[in-house]
């Protein structure tokens, strides 16, 4: 068929009726599901990071998402709680963004010969986003999975080892670079498609955004590296003594 | 002095028409001279080498539009690209996502009126009978400065070829085409109303089918501000949508 014939009258508006809303509900929905995913994306590294404060200060973050210095004891259902949330969240955006996806071989092929002739970074960008993105519909639903079934197991001790003797730490390294670089280009993208930050020069705009986003992702994946290092060195030391919780030295009483 | 730049053109040959026709591509050595445009270098391959050389133009001043091609994978008017600005290997191919003709000339024509029907990408006046007598009513002039400046589209196509959801999707209208309901958008004499647009361009087909990659922005030879219009849509379209 010829590309020319792929308008016809047939499809001018005002002859099928009122046009779903759906459209516009789904781009906003994959928007705000992303643009949460990616905030807590960055929230999570930070208080994932607090092991390099040492061992105490990721303890104290660990216990005070399960609520312990609110009713004094640990409820591990308060996590299970938040990463269902986010699992809801990750689900959803999966799904919305499959409809973004090449919808055969043809059309992936298509994509790629038009992106290795053309050479635009940010068409390059979006090739990328959607392999991190495949590769985090495995990566961050294992660990979605662990966190869920195991929301108690989160501690210096119990991290250091799920990181190093459970080997989970090539997961997390691969998942780091494709988290990183996903939710940073995606967040780029999400203020370029609403025009949020736009100025009168849209090309100054756009080179401040990528400038934005590459120094955040920069800073994100140096932390997240010395943030699983850290839990390596931990696990390491700790290999001899898996599976026993971390309980800071000035807990007088083991929190149960 | 030095010696002028002995440049290569590589040309994609083909004649769908012809059965006997393959795709090819065919190389022609050109002197470089100063100022030269790819339209005068392929001026000279095809009066001193091959008159066979099919390639579209008119104004030969990037007005009309005819002479987009990729260039080295990326769309251009031939008329306004200097061949100092390019390598001495230059590899030029028909526009993807139009009917080809032969060589590097697409019909860009026929997919540009099938969008403007599909979109009815005309003034839609809010009186039926036209009194051309009748004064028309004044428009800030800034106002009318926005409007202009997005008719400036010559419709050359660089934006579709440039598009990777385009490229992928046959039905998606391209930033052309948002351009345009954009620009009735902004007309006050426009009678139709962001539910009207809504039923134009609500859909996958239509601006939330458009990926942000920004190729179109950064191709489009008139430098329209694409980025900033397709996103401004958006939020209208999504504001009558949902």
């Amino acid at each position: 068929m010829s590309s020319s014939a792929r308008f016809d009258s047939a499809s001018a508006p005002g002859m099928a009726g009122r046009s779903s809303p759906w459209p516009a509900r789904l781009d906003l929905l994959q928007s705000g599901t992303g643009l949460l995913l990616a905030l807590f994306m960055w929230v999570h590294m930070l208080f994932v990071s607090s092991i390099l404060l040492g061992n105490d200060a990721m303890w104290v973050v660990a216990r005070f998402f399960e609520g312990y210095f609110i009713v004094g004891r640990r409820v591990p259902a308060l996590v299970a709680l938040t990463v269902a949330t986010v699992a809801a969240l990750f689900i959803g955006h999966a799904a919305l963004a499959l409809r973004k996806f090449p919808s055969d071989y043809h059309a992936f092929r298509t994509f790629r010969s038009h992106m290795k002739g053309f050479r635009h970074e940010d068409t390059s960008l979006w090739y990328w986003q959607v392999v991190s993105g495949f590769a985090l519909f495995f990566l961050a639903s294992l660990h979605l999975g662990t966190m869920l079934t195991r929301p108690g197991r989160i501690g210096p001790f119990e991290s250091g080892d799920r990181v190093w003797s459970d080997v989970m730490w090539p997961v997390y390294l691969v998942m780091l670079f494709a988290v990183e670089l996903h939710g940073g280009v995606g967040l780029y993208r999400l203020a370029l498609k609403w025009g949020w930050f736009a100025g009168p020069d849209p090309n100054v705009t756009r080179r401040r955004l990528r400038a934005v986003k590459w120094t955040l992702t920069v800073f994100f994946v140096v932390l997240g590296l010395a943030t699983l290092a850290a839990y390596v060195r931990v696990g390491i030391g700790h290999a001899d003594h898996y599976g026993v919780p971390y309980t800071p030295s000035w807990i007088e009483v083991p929190a149960p | 002095m030095s010696a002028a730049r002995r440049i290569q053109v590589h040309v994609l040959r083909h004649n769908p028409r012809d059965p006997a026709s393959e795709p090819r591509l065919q190389s022609y050595e050109v002197e470089e001279a100063a100022g030269m445009t790819l339209f005068l270098a392929l001026t000279e391959i095809r009066e001193r080498r091959d008159p066979s050389l099919a390639f579209d133009f008119v104004c030969r001043a990037g007005i009309c539009g005819s002479c987009a091609m990729l260039v080295n994978g990326r769309p251009r008017l031939a008329c306004n690209t200097l061949t100092k600005d390019l390598p001495a290997d230059i590899t030029l191919l028909p526009l993807p996502g139009f009917e080809l003709i032969a060589d590097l000339s697409v019909d860009t024509g026929r997919w540009m009126r099938a969008l403007s029907e599909r979109l009815q990408a005309w003034l839609h006046a809010r009186e039926t009978e036209v009194d051309a007598a009748r004064i028309e009513e004044p428009m800030d002039p800034d106002l009318a400065d926005r409007i202009y400046e997005l008719d400036r589209c010559i419709e050359c196509g660089c934006c579709v070829a440039a598009c990777g959801t385009a490229q992928m999707r046959a039905d998606f209208v391209g930033a052309v085409g948002l351009n345009k309901i954009a620009r009735f958008s902004l007309d006050p004499r426009d009678a139709r109303g962001d539910g009207d647009f809504y039923e134009l361009v609500g859909d996958d087909d239509g601006v939330f089918g458009c990926m942000t990659l920004l190729a179109c922005h950064d191709v489009c030879p008139k430098q329209l501000p694409l980025q900033n219009q397709i996103a401004f849509l958006r939020r209208r379209m999504a504001r009558a949508g949902g």
